[in-house]
C-alpha cells in the first residue's frame, strides 16, 4: 500500500496528480490519498481530504511506502516506523506554500536512510517505478536527542 | 509547565520532547480537540490556530493564549511554533514565566520569522541545526540574551 499525504494545511495537487497519473498508467489501485481541498478527480482510488490523528497513524502503519510533501511531522512518522518515504518540496513560486523552506528541509533530510527526494513531480514516476528497491532506514527513537532533553530539563530547574 | 504549539509537524516535534518534562506538572496547549486524548492524563488547553494572513483570527488566537497563561500561571513555557506558540512566548513574561522557543526542524537554512522575533523575547532560543546557532553553554550565566543556541534536535 502506498500512502500519499499532503498534510493538514493546504492541498498539493501537483504531487497528488502526478502520483495518480502514475498509478493509472501502471494499473495500481493499492493507494490511499490524503489530498486536502483538492480539485482533482480521484475516482477509483481511496481518498480523503483530511484524516484524524488516529486515521493517519493507521495509514502510516499499513503503508509500505509514503509519498508526501516535505512536512517534518510526516517525515518523523516514517522514520519512527523505518518506512521509506518519497518527499516532494512545495514551491512558493507556484503558491504551494509561503516560502521555499521545504526545499531546505529536503536538502537536509535527503541524506537520511529511507528518505528519497523528488525535486519536482517529473521525477516521481521513475522513483515510484523503483519503489520496491526503496528501503526504509532503521527505526528512530520515540523522543528527541538526549542532549536536547537534558538541556530542557536543566532549564526548568534553573533558578530564575 | 505550559507546552504550546500548532498542529502538524510543530505538534509532533513538541510531543517528542515529552520525556524532558516528565518530572514536572505539564499543561499542553494546541489547536485540535483530538489532541486532548493523546496527552491524557495531562491537562490540555485548546486554542484557535491562525495564519499570518488572517489578522482578526491572529488577534483572537493571541487573546485565547493570554487567557490560558492567566489560568495556568506556568513557571516555564516551551514552544515549537507556530502562531499560538509565538503568542505564548511573547506574553509569558506578563505572568512571570521563563520561556524556551525551539525553532522547528523544518527551518533548516534560516530561523523562521517567528523564531527570529521570539529570539528577542524568549529566555532561551534553540535551533535544531548546528549551522544556525552557537553551541549551548554549560551554565545559564554564560548565555547571551538574544542569542540562538544549538544542542541537538527532535529527530
Amino acid at each position: 500500500m502506498i500512502f500519499v499525504t499532503v498534510g493538514s494545511q493546504l492541498p498539493f495537487d501537483r504531487m497528488t496528480a502526478a502520483v495518480a497519473e502514475w498509478a493509472h498508467a501502471r494499473g495500481r489501485t493499492d493507494l490511499f490519498f490524503q489530498t486536502g481541498a483538492t480539485k482533482l478527480d480521484l475516482a477509483g482510488f481511496a481518498n480523503m481530504p483530511v484524516l484524524s490523528g488516529t486515521e493517519i497513524r493507521g495509514q502510516f502503519d499499513r503503508a509500505s511506502l509514503v509519498v508526501a510533501h516535505v512536512g517534518t511531522g510526516t517525515i518523523i512518522e516514517c522514520l519512527l516506523r523505518g518506512k521509506p518515504i518519497i518527499v516532494v518540496p512545495r514551491s512558493s513560486k507556484l503558491h504551494e506554500t509561503r516560502n521555499d523552506h521545504q526545499f531546505a528541509t529536503a536538502r537536509r533530510f535527503q541524506h537520511r536512510a529511507g528518505v528519497f527526494v523528488a525535486w519536482d513531480e517529473k521525477e516521481l514516476p521513475a522513483l515510484l517505478d523503483a519503489a520496491d528497491a526503496l528501503a526504509g532506514g532503521e527505526a528512530i527513537a520515540a523522543h528527541a536527542d538526549a542532549t536536547l532533553l537534558a538541556a530542557l530539563r536543566g532549564f526548568v530547574t534553573e533558578t530564575a | 509547565m505550559l507546552l504550546v504549539s500548532s498542529s502538524g509537524g510543530h505538534w509532533t516535534e513538541l510531543r517528542r520532547l515529552a520525556p524532558a518534562f516528565e518530572p514536572f506538572e505539564r499543561v499542553w496547549c494546541s489547536v485540535l480537540p483530538e489532541m486532548r486524548s493523546e496527552v491524557k492524563p495531562d491537562r490540555f488547553e485548546l486554542v484557535p490556530d491562525a495564519s499570518r494572513w488572517d489578522r482578526l483570527r491572529l488577534l483572537w488566537s493571541a487573546l485565547r493564549v493570554a487567557m490560558v497563561l492567566v489560568r495556568v500561571r506556568p513557571d516555564v513555557v516551551v514552544s515549537t511554533g507556530a502562531a499560538p506558540g509565538f503568542f505564548a512566548i511573547s506574553l509569558a513574561r506578563f505572568v512571570g514565566a521563563r520561556t524556551v522557543w525551539l525553532d522547528s526542524v523544518a527551518n533548516a537554512e534560516e530561523l523562521s520569522l517567528s523564531g527570529q522575533k521570539a529570539s528577542r523575547l524568549a529566555t532561551l532560543t534553540l535551533t535544531q541545526w548546528p549551522e544556525l546557532g552557537e553551541p549551548l553553554p554549560a551554565t545559564p550565566a554564560q548565555r547571551k540574551s538574544g542569542a540562538v543556541y544549538y544542542t541537538g534536535s527532535v529527530v
